[in-house]
């Protein structure tokens, strides 16, 4: 039997994969794309916001023919307690204007177009296969294995996602750690196109984001909402660990935020029409693996890319630098003739250069201030609580605002620890 | 050596249908893939290849995004694949995806057996088969469970429902097969690869003598409504009662509903 070879095989057709093997595939380079799912984006779940301006820099003007969702020109910050609400609202007509800031996509399409575009640019796809291991000789990566089959490459670039079973095999990383990995829930509600440009009080195809802070029996995590066209997705991201010490399931977090009546009324009369979970690796920079080896590169939510600073969850954008960022490293090796670690070690520049990593520095310390449970319990508690004591009127002697709040931190938090927290949101921020 | 031809419909997923609030079912995005009895015929002509030799031509009459399905087939171990353009948008009846059937299958030369699944899983008519082994003036053999060949000839078990029959018939012959014939295999990734690289002939009607207009003389089968309907749940619940009392409202109700007894 002939042997199969490829100059490049990409394991995963997400953001990151689908760009390093439309980059290559562009520049003359066999390469092929191999899919677990039936089709690219069958097993994604992402919320779905994707920042632009990183995409336009590969797939210019994507979005005059990718299929995305919204514009976000609302962005909300929401911090939950009991029954009552305190939002952070800001609204940027300018983001609606070309290369705008941010997308809602429903991964299942987004992703098929951009698998399209590899394919259209001459990659091979396939899909409905599962790459189960690597092919090493001496400690090289060669090719890949699936079922019985055996495919080789010069390079294999890893973009498989967050479970990211080959970056193991590569001997780049360990098992994972269940206070380093975040479960995340998702469910999209379908609602009428107007009801949305209503409810949220956005233009035709403009749309709104919601980060939310808290009302999660004190888990450690966040939720977040995001409009696209004719649907809402909302959903919970949730440490593995900290659901485990509280002993509760994250469907029923979920279920719990959709009864709190500032969500429950914004997805009201809404039809829920998916659900998907998935896990997620929010530990930031100290997370990410070594990410070359001779023969292998990895990408995306493999190699753990991902920045939450409360304000943004990114992802996508970032996945789809690195995998641009792969493309030229690989691109690169092709020309010298050697794909040594030391030769894709490049790569790894080029993540500099892009911005990835340097942001994923910028915002290390941000994983830290998610250990700290009071972001996600006393705080936005104390927030809340603020504001119903200055907006409400008694018959009673009335106080100064920081009079209020001294009172309300009583047997919540010191002020010094207070004070402590505010630096360290300073320094993560 | 039997040279096989295996029918195969690039069906609507009908699992991915919704109902719009006016009651229509909802086509538009609702993904296409080759109809499940149509893989165990395709596993089937497999098996007898690997027994006999000889060869697999897989046939189509379907959208032009058909080749995304039938590459699938070709995964399966088909040697090449046919895909007859439906200008209707799958609105012909089974008439007519005969007539363009039959015409493939004589421009495509000799046979010694077509194999079809018993019915699709979108329409499910099971006419197909038989009508098109009427057109081409064939022995038919429907609901074969198994499937073996013997001395030129086609010998199946046919699944009768109450009863089984094992029938014997000379070549060339029609045989319908049933989801318990086999389990279809699902495709290395290496067998994938080498799909990509097997031949793929797209006719359009006009190219087997045929037109559109012709077609729709032939298809005398007219939908004139299409609708939805949704079935709710009833959503009933035993409260907390005793033990006895609880089961034997659970026993009426299902009785009620004719989820038990005849």
């Amino acid at each position: 039997m002939a042997e199969e070879k490829f100059d490049v095989i990409v394991v995963g057709a997400g953001p990151a994969g689908s760009t390093a093997a439309y980059m290559l595939a562009k520049e003359g380079l066999s390469v092929l794309l191999v899919e677990r799912g039936r089709q690219a984006g069958a097993k994604n779940m992402t919320g779905g916001i994707i920042y632009s301006r990183i995409v336009h820099e590969v797939f210019p003007r994507f979005w005059e023919e990718a299929p995305v969702e919204r514009a976000i020109t609302s962005y909300n910050i929401v911090f939950l307690n009991g029954r009552s609400a305190l939002t952070l609202n800001f609204k940027c007509p300018r983001f609606a204007d070309p290369p705008y800031n941010a997308f809602s996509v429903l991964r299942a399409k987004f992703d098929q177009w951009m698998a399209g575009k590899a394919e259209e640019a001459g990659a091979m796809i396939v899909t409905g296969a599962t790459v189960d291991d690597l092919v090493m000789e001496d400690g090289k990566v060669k090719g890949i294995r699936s079922g019985g089959d055996e495919i080789f490459a010069d390079v294999v670039i890893d973009a498989e996602g967050a479970k990211s079973l080959l970056v193991e095999k590569a001997g780049l990383r360990g098992d994972f750690n269940p206070a380093d990995v975040s479960v995340g829930v998702k469910e999209v509600v379908e609602l009428p196109e107007e009801v949305i440009d209503e409810r949220f009080a956005v233009g035709k195809g403009e749309g709104a984001a919601f980060t939310l802070i808290g009302g999660l029996q004190g888990v450690v995590g966040g939720g977040f909402l995001y409009t696209n066209k004719s649907s809402l997705s909302l959903g919970i991201v949730a440490r593995i660990d900290s659901l485990m010490e509280k002993k509760v399931k994250v469907h029923e977090l979920i279920e719990d935020y959709k009864m709190h009546p500032y969500i429950s009324r914004l997805i009201e009369g809404g039809s829920i029409v998916e659900y998907s979970a998935a896990i997620l690796h929010e530990r930031g920079l100290r997370q990410v693996p070594k990410l070359y080896t001779d023969g292998f590169l990895v990408t995306g939510s493999a190699a753990c890319l991902l920045i939450n600073n409360l304000f943004t969850l990114r992802g996508m954008d970032l996945a789809v630098a690195s995998g641009a960022a792969a493309a030229k490293a690989v691109l690169r090796a092709k020309q010298k003739g050697d794909f040594s670690a030391s030769t894709l070690s490049a790569y790894e520049s080029f993540l500099r250069e892009n911005f990835v990593l340097t942001d994923m520095e910028t915002f290390s310390r941000v994983p830290d201030l998610m250990d700290n449970r009071r972001v996600f319990t006393v705080y936005p508690e104390l927030l809340c609580l603020l504001m119903e004591s200055l907006f409400s009127v008694h018959p009673a002697p009335t106080m100064k605002a920081f009079r209020r709040l001294r009172e309300l931190m009583k047997g919540r938090v010191g002020l010094f620890e207070a004070l402590g927290d505010l630096f360290k949101v300073y320094r993560a921020l | 050596m039997v040279d096989i031809i295996v029918c195969a419909k690039y069906a609507w997923d009908v699992a991915e249908i919704k109902i719009d609030p006016s009651g229509k079912p909802v086509l538009e995005g609702v993904p296409r893939r080759i109809s499940d009895i149509d893989k165990n015929a395709m596993e089937a002509a497999v098996n007898l290849k690997e027994k006999h030799g000889g060869t697999i031509k897989a046939l189509c009459f379907g959208p032009a995004s058909a080749k995304d399905g039938l590459k699938e087939l070709l995964a399966m171990g088909a040697d090449e694949a046919y895909v007859v353009e439906d200008p209707s948008g799958g609105m012909l009846d089974t008439a007519a995806t005969v007539e363009a059937l039959a015409a493939a299958i004589q421009k495509m030369g000799s046979f010694d057996l077509i194999l079809c699944g018993e019915a699709t899983t979108d329409g499910y008519t099971g006419q197909v088969g038989p009508r098109l082994a009427g057109k081409l003036g064939i022995p038919q053999v429907t609901y074969a469970r198994s499937l073996s060949l013997e001395d030129g000839s086609v010998v199946a078990e046919r699944d009768l429902e109450d009863a089984y029959i094992t029938v014997k018939v000379s070549m060339p012959a029609l045989v319908s097969v049933t989801r318990e014939i086999n389990v279809p295999r699902i495709p290395s990734l290496m067998a994938i690869l080498k799909a990509s690289k097997k031949p793929m002939t797209t006719w359009k009607l006009e190219d087997l003598g045929l037109s559109k207009e012709k077609l729709e003389e032939v298809s005398t089968l007219k939908t004139v409504k299409l609708e939805g309907f949704a079935v709710e749940r009833k959503r009933l619940i035993i409260k907390e009662k005793p033990v006895e009392e609880a089961v034997q409202e659970l026993v009426s109700n299902l009785l009620k509903e004719k989820v038990l007894g005849v």
